[in-house]
């Protein structure tokens, strides 16, 4: 009943002064509509940027280390412990860059209950020949349903596909630059030579782009058996095992464990972006600073308008009360008159986030690094348009509540008589 | 008789910028249904006795007692329902909400108090209206309507909530002699036929000598009450 009242005087207070009610209102709308377009827009971005690095990066990659042992034989004889031992130019022991033991590795974790799947890998380095070309080159065996199932390997491929090579053993996924070089396309062929000097004869079935030209001048992909043959070795060579986790904060400590229980060498995906996290989070930082600034300055449009309004209204608020309205009925007047005034402005500014966070979504993207990317990356969160929809209210009503209280103060006797 | 307003050795002084003793000990009472004027020279606080009388200024010494209820140190809210409940205002520039119709404007008071349902209240303003010959005028806009309109309907708003009493700040100074004269008239009817007592501050001789007492006031202190 009593609410009633005060919102009937609030409406016709704002309806009365429509082009001023607007213009606050426009205020909140800008601000909260350029603060759903950054938000959707930036987030939208580092969603992509993530997800390019995340989701193609092994959370924890397993591999052999070439690198010199830590104990040498001297340090095991037990005549020499309590002694200075000084070993000159100490070299790695001529060993195979494969992971030792890679089969029961792999068994073993892939019952583990924190790994979503396990890819393994074949890295061979080659020479690339069509006709009289001879390119320098590096050949991965994969198993290409398990990359892209794992790591999105699909969306690095602008022609052929996963499936294709996996159908076909002796296919070879070109990398752009190289068939670019060479002239080659889906269907032709290719031989690739090994530094053992086997030749093989390939089926291009795809290209695949990285948008790095180091690696795409370069690399290739085959089939993990094909990997294996051009190196002249058996099922159980393997050089890499990429892990990807259900929970990418296991990835520390699984790697630890790792390194323990298999003494081999491992990664993990933190340890290989550190600086990547770093970006994403100034970033955000940034995003939110803007955005709040914005609405910052909303705010005080909306509170230089209240303060306006209630020097206009003072004989109205004197009435009010002297017909029996208190200070606290006063105070939520104007209150309600802000709140309102964010209500409005604030869903007008949902509206306005939404059409242009649309309108960037179907603006024409295309670059060269993410060949399956056509438009803008932009994130519809939900929330942001709840976060949106808050702060405007919460801001209107901080804004109205200062002004607010100046009229739950004012003295109707003071008004009155300086008539 | 019992007196619908009673003060006890009311006193008020401002202190800025100088310290000035504006009401030396007030101390009467007003009947049910009798019409009184105030009147004195400008500057004697009549205008301030009223406000204090009227519950809005509470800055005063004494003892201020409405339908037998003492008023004095109760907190603004309670002032706040005492004023919507029980006092009808009506001062000398009309003081209307302007946006609001004419209708709404009498409403408010009532819709504040909440007592009735919006239908039962708008028949009631309408009621008022009527009784004071400008129920044509209810949907204008107040801003729209004359100054002598605008007075009947700020009495109007001031009878809604059926108060126990009238205060008046120089209801008639603003307007001509045929609309004081109106309105002097329709407050004697209100004292007369709905036994409602009238409090009213005035400049304006030929009006008060009409009422039923006459206060005069002289430099804060009550020199005649008029019996």
């Amino acid at each position: 009943m009593q609410l009633n009242v005060i919102l009937d005087i609030t409406r016709t207070h704002l309806l009365s002064r429509l082009k001023q009610s607007s213009i606050a209102a426009l205020g909140v709308t800008f601000g909260i509509g350029t603060f759903i377009v950054l938000m959707s827009f930036m987030t939208g971005l580092n969603k992509l940027l993530d997800g390019l690095i995340l989701n193609r990066t092994p959370h924890v990659r397993i591999y052999n280390e070439i690198e010199p042992s830590e104990v040498q034989p001297i340090q095991a004889d037990e005549a020499f412990s309590s002694a200075w031992n000084i070993v000159r130019s100490i070299k790695p022991k001529g060993s195979e860059e494969r992971v030792h033991n890679a089969l029961p590795i792999i068994s073993t974790l892939e019952k583990d209950s924190r790994v979503k799947g396990i890819s393994p890998q074949v890295k061979a380095s080659v020479f690339y020949l069509a006709g009289s070309i001879e390119l320098n080159g590096v050949v991965t065996g994969i198993k290409p349903l398990a990359e892209t199932r794992l790591f999105n390997f699909d969306e690095y491929i602008v022609a052929g596909s996963p499936e294709s090579l996996a159908k076909n053993r002796n296919g070879i996924l070109l990398g752009a630059g190289v068939a670019k070089k060479m002239s080659l396309s889906i269907g032709d062929r290719i031989q690739v030579s090994t530094a053992r000097g086997v030749l093989v004869p390939l089926k291009v079935v795809g290209i695949f782009q990285s948008g790095l030209a180091e690696v795409d001048n370069v690399q290739s992909y085959v089939n993990l058996s094909m990997g294996q043959q051009l190196l002249g070795e058996g099922k159980t060579y393997i050089t890499d095992i990429n892990l990807k986790l259900h929970n990418i904060e296991d990835a520390v400590p699984m790697t630890m464990e790792i390194r323990r229980v298999f003494d081999v060498s491992a990664v993990d995906i933190k340890t290989a972006n550190a600086q990547f996290e770093t970006g994403t989070s100034i970033r955000n930082l940034i995003t939110y600073a803007v955005s709040i600034t914005l609405l910052i300055v909303a705010g005080f449009g909306i509170y230089n308008i209240l303060n306006m309004m209630i020097y206009e209204k003072m004989n109205d608020i004197a009435i009010l009360k002297a017909t029996g309205f208190s200070g606290d009925d006063v105070k939520n007047i104007f209150i309600s008159q802000a709140m309102l005034i964010g209500l409005v402005g604030g869903l007008l500014g949902l509206i306005m986030g939404f059409g242009l966070s649309v309108l960037i979504d179907n603006t024409p993207f295309e670059t060269e690094a993410l060949p399956t990317i056509k438009t803008f990356p932009v994130n519809f969160n939900p929330m942001f348009y709840l976060g949106g929809i808050i702060f405007a209210l919460v801001s209107t009503f901080l804004a109205g509540f200062l002004p607010a209280r100046k009229a739950r103060r004012i003295d109707p006797v003071e008004i009155i008589r300086g008539q | 008789m019992s007196l619908v307003l009673e003060t006890k050795s009311i006193n008020k002084h401002f202190h800025n910028p100088v310290d000035f003793h504006v009401l030396k000990d007030i101390s009467f009472g007003i009947e049910k249904g009798e019409f009184v004027s105030i009147m004195g020279k400008s500057g004697c606080g009549k205008s301030t006795l009223l406000y204090i009388l009227s519950t809005m200024d509470t800055n005063y010494t004494g003892e201020l007692f409405l339908g037998g209820d003492k008023v004095t140190d109760r907190d603004h809210d309670e002032l706040a329902r005492i004023r919507n409940a029980e006092i009808g205002f009506v001062f000398q520039f009309h003081y209307l909400l302007p946006e609001f119709s004419v209708l709404d404007n009498v409403m408010l008071p009532a819709r504040k108090l909440g007592k009735k349902s919006p239908s039962a209240i708008r028949e009631a303003a309408m009621a008022k209206l009527d009784l004071l010959g400008i129920a044509s005028e209810a949907q204008k806009k107040a801003s729209m309507i004359s100054g002598g309109q605008k007075q009947r309907v700020a009495i109007a708003r001031a009878l809604i909530n059926d108060p126990i009493i009238i205060m008046g700040d120089e209801p008639t100074g603003n307007l001509d002699s045929k609309n004081s004269e109106n309105v002097f008239d329709i407050f004697k009817d209100l004292s007369h036929s709905q036994d409602l007592s009238l409090l009213v501050v005035t400049h304006d001789r030929d009006f008060a000598e009409k009422t039923d007492r006459i206060i005069t006031m002289e430099d804060g202190k009550i020199i005649s009450h008029g019996k």
